[in-house]
């Protein structure tokens, strides 16, 4: 989908944390920035985190149940993800941490940080599920076949074409069927969301930007301003023409946004 | 061979234009698709043909569960049997099944059944099954869930019909600190359990096991799979070290009996053809929801790309595969013993209704089959049977 950087690109490893074995990619040194990967998936090496691995650590793991991490016995539900990402960032001895969250993978990082704040040093939410507004219609990805869902990610239609000539290997092709097995167990019923988090988003007290495509299908940018609202530290920062993935849409400007965004912060 | 009749209750008079405008007959279908002045003369219909199949001689009459679609109109088939219990005076009821994940108190299907049973003093089947994947988008339920509620929701059932109570259930999914179902079931130890399937292996070896013994019934499967699905059967009742009997081996399949085959075939060709091609077409997105089969069969479904989402098919292939079986008397009997003799099963469950299939066809292929085919078949058993043995 994204290009990786052929500069330096990541070193690859397998940590163990609450007996789930996983995968992370991580390059650079400096304060950490950790980034949580959406629904369909991690392991792609983006070009924002080369950019921030300039002077940080950034840490990009595959969640549990997905991709090339193992599925444990208690990967029930998005708060067994949410303590999970808590015990690794203890586990990695990580402090002042910069959490991203990208879709699914931003309401992992909204779980995370009403629960504890205490290592984080900030928040950046890139079109986050999590929240439900009622009356807001959304899209069932579920029900959409591949071609709707690559159509649905994207504002420029020339990224959807490229991801749908792309030929898929037989490992990614399984990689694929397994984050969305994982992404329906945690998301299917309520879909995406969690009907308390936001009863609690008020207990996230670190700087916290949230960043939307305009155009966004998936979730729709009213969410956008829904959590600037509910987040006290909270901007929310808008791409125009733009989708589901800025990072992927827009990757210059994106990289730029967050790389301000955790200078600010740190 | 033993003969029971299954209903599945379509919407007969859906206008089959409706996929030019919508992907399935299922989840999405506008229900203004749907006349309720039409469908209370069908739901009647359809009730006097399931009693005059009890007239007709059939062991048992089948109905079953499907929520928001126009393919089966019995989202709750308790109802059914509950209507049937007092009129219907041989045959069996068969509740086949009842879709244990997709409720959210399976202990209320333990105690519809116990009163059922209690009514026809003995005389009901019940059935348990996942419910096919477009159930999990139409009732909400994560499909990731779909194997341990099942599982699940069977323990606590059969428990409730068993163990006495009061008595604790601590599951995963379900808690009952009181778990004391009034009335208890009539039929000792509880009433018997069929489980339908259209295939899994995990299915095959959960009513394979020793202590279950369920009826394992194929649906919807070409001949050829049919015959591998039984062998499994045996072969994981051989490792467990009993011989299945051939009355735990049951077909659920389609026929169409007329006067001759150039008849038999003309008569069911369009109802068939609905029935596969309009009330069971669906998208693979709403098949097979993510989680509901493993990986490993959604690899081969994908790989093998023959799914009822494939393109439209015809009676030819039908027949072919053996998906569907029609022709005069004759020929419906000797491909009946071709399967029973390839296959080694004892239970047909007889679809006599399909797809539009009119009132006045469906009795003409009631009655032909009661009268011509069953009556030649009901003293035919696989070789080597033998009845199931008690533990």
């Amino acid at each position: 989908m994204a290009v990786a950087s052929a500069d330096i690109g990541p070193r690859e490893d397998y940590i163990t944390v609450a007996g789930c074995r996983t995968y992370v990619q991580r390059a650079g040194k400096g304060t950490p920035v950790l980034y949580l990967h959406g629904a369909n998936g991690g392991g792609r090496w983006l070009p924002f985190m080369e950019r921030l691995a300039a002077d940080h650590e950034v840490i990009a793991p595959e969640h549990p149940g997905f991709g090339r991490s193992d599925t444990p016995d208690w990967f029930d539900n998005i708060h067994d993800v949410a303590y999970f990402y808590l015990d690794l960032i203890d586990a990695l001895g990580l402090k002042g941490v910069h959490l991203v969250g990208s879709s699914l993978g931003g309401w992992v990082a909204c779980e995370m940080a009403v629960r504890s704040t205490a290592r984080l040093a900030s928040l950046a939410l890139i079109g986050s599920a999590g929240l439900h507004l009622k009356g807001v219609a959304r899209p069932d990805t579920f029900m959409w076949t591949p071609e709707e869902a690559a159509r649905g990610l994207f504002h420029d239609q020339a990224l959807a074409e490229k991801m749908l000539a792309a030929a898929p290997s037989d490992d990614e092709l399984e990689r694929q069927m397994k984050n969305r097995f994982a992404t329906a167990r945690l998301a299917w019923a309520p879909r995406f969301y969690d009907p308390h988090l936001h009863k609690w988003l008020h207990r996230i007290d670190v700087p916290t930007v949230v960043f939307w495509g305009a155009q966004d299908q998936l979730v729709p940018a009213v969410y956008a301003e829904r959590f600037g609202e509910l987040i006290p530290k909270a901007t929310v920062h808008y791409f125009d023409a733009c989708g589901h993935l800025p990072q992927v849409e827009q990757p210059a400007a994106f990289a730029e946004a967050l790389a301000t965004f955790v200078r600010r912060a740190a | 061979m033993r003969f029971f009749f299954f209903h599945l209750m379509p919407y007969a008079p859906l206008d089959l234009d409706y996929d030019k405008t919508h992907k399935s007959a299922w989840v999405t279908l506008p229900n203004s698709y749907y006349d309720p002045k039409l469908g209370a003369d069908l739901y009647n219909r359809y009730l006097d043909e399931l009693e005059y199949a009890d007239e007709l001689g059939f062991e048992g009459i089948s109905v079953n569960e499907h929520h928001q679609t126009a393919y089966g109109l019995m989202p709750a088939p308790n109802v059914f049997a509950g209507m049937l219990a007092r009129r219907v005076k041989q045959a069996k009821i068969c509740i086949l099944g009842r879709a244990l994940p997709v409720l959210s108190n399976p202990l209320t299907v333990a105690e519809e059944f116990a009163v059922l049973d209690n009514v026809t003093r003995g005389r009901i089947i019940t059935g348990f099954v996942r419910g096919i994947g477009a159930e999990y988008h139409s009732m909400a339920v994560n499909p990731a869930e779909s194997h341990a509620r099942f599982h699940e929701a069977h323990d606590l059932i059969v428990q409730a019909w068993t163990r006495p109570g009061p008595f604790a259930y601590e599951g995963k999914y379900y808690h009952f600190p009181y778990v004391n179902i009034w009335p208890r079931p009539y039929q000792t130890p509880h009433p018997a359990i069929w489980v339908p399937s259209q295939g899994s292996r995990e299915t095959i070896e959960f009513a394979a096991a020793r202590e279950r013994k369920y009826v394992y019934l194929q649906t919807a499967t070409p001949a050829e799979m049919l015959f591998k699905y039984m062998r499994a059967y045996r072969e994981a009742a051989l490792r467990q070290d009993y011989e299945a009997s051939a009355d735990q081996l049951g077909w659920s399949v389609k026929i169409y009996v007329a006067e001759t085959d150039e008849i038999a075939r003309r008569e069911a060709k369009p109802h068939v053809e609905a029935f596969v091609n309009k009330f069971l077409r669906m998208p693979v997105e709403m098949l097979l929801p993510p989680g509901y089969s493993s990986i490993e069969s959604m690899k081969g479904v994908i790989a093998a790309k023959k799914t009822i989402t494939g393109g439209a098919r015809t009676i030819d292939q039908l027949l072919e595969q053996g998906t569907f079986i029609c022709g005069s008397p004759a020929t419906v009997r000797a491909r009946l013993e071709e399967y029973q003799h390839k296959g080694g099963f004892n239970i047909v469950m007889a679809g006599l209704h399909f797809g539009t299939l009119p009132a006045e066809l469906t009795r003409k292929n009631m009655e032909m089959f009661a009268r011509e085919v069953m009556p030649h078949l009901k003293d035919r058993v696989p070789e080597g049977y033998r009845p199931i043995a008690a533990e």
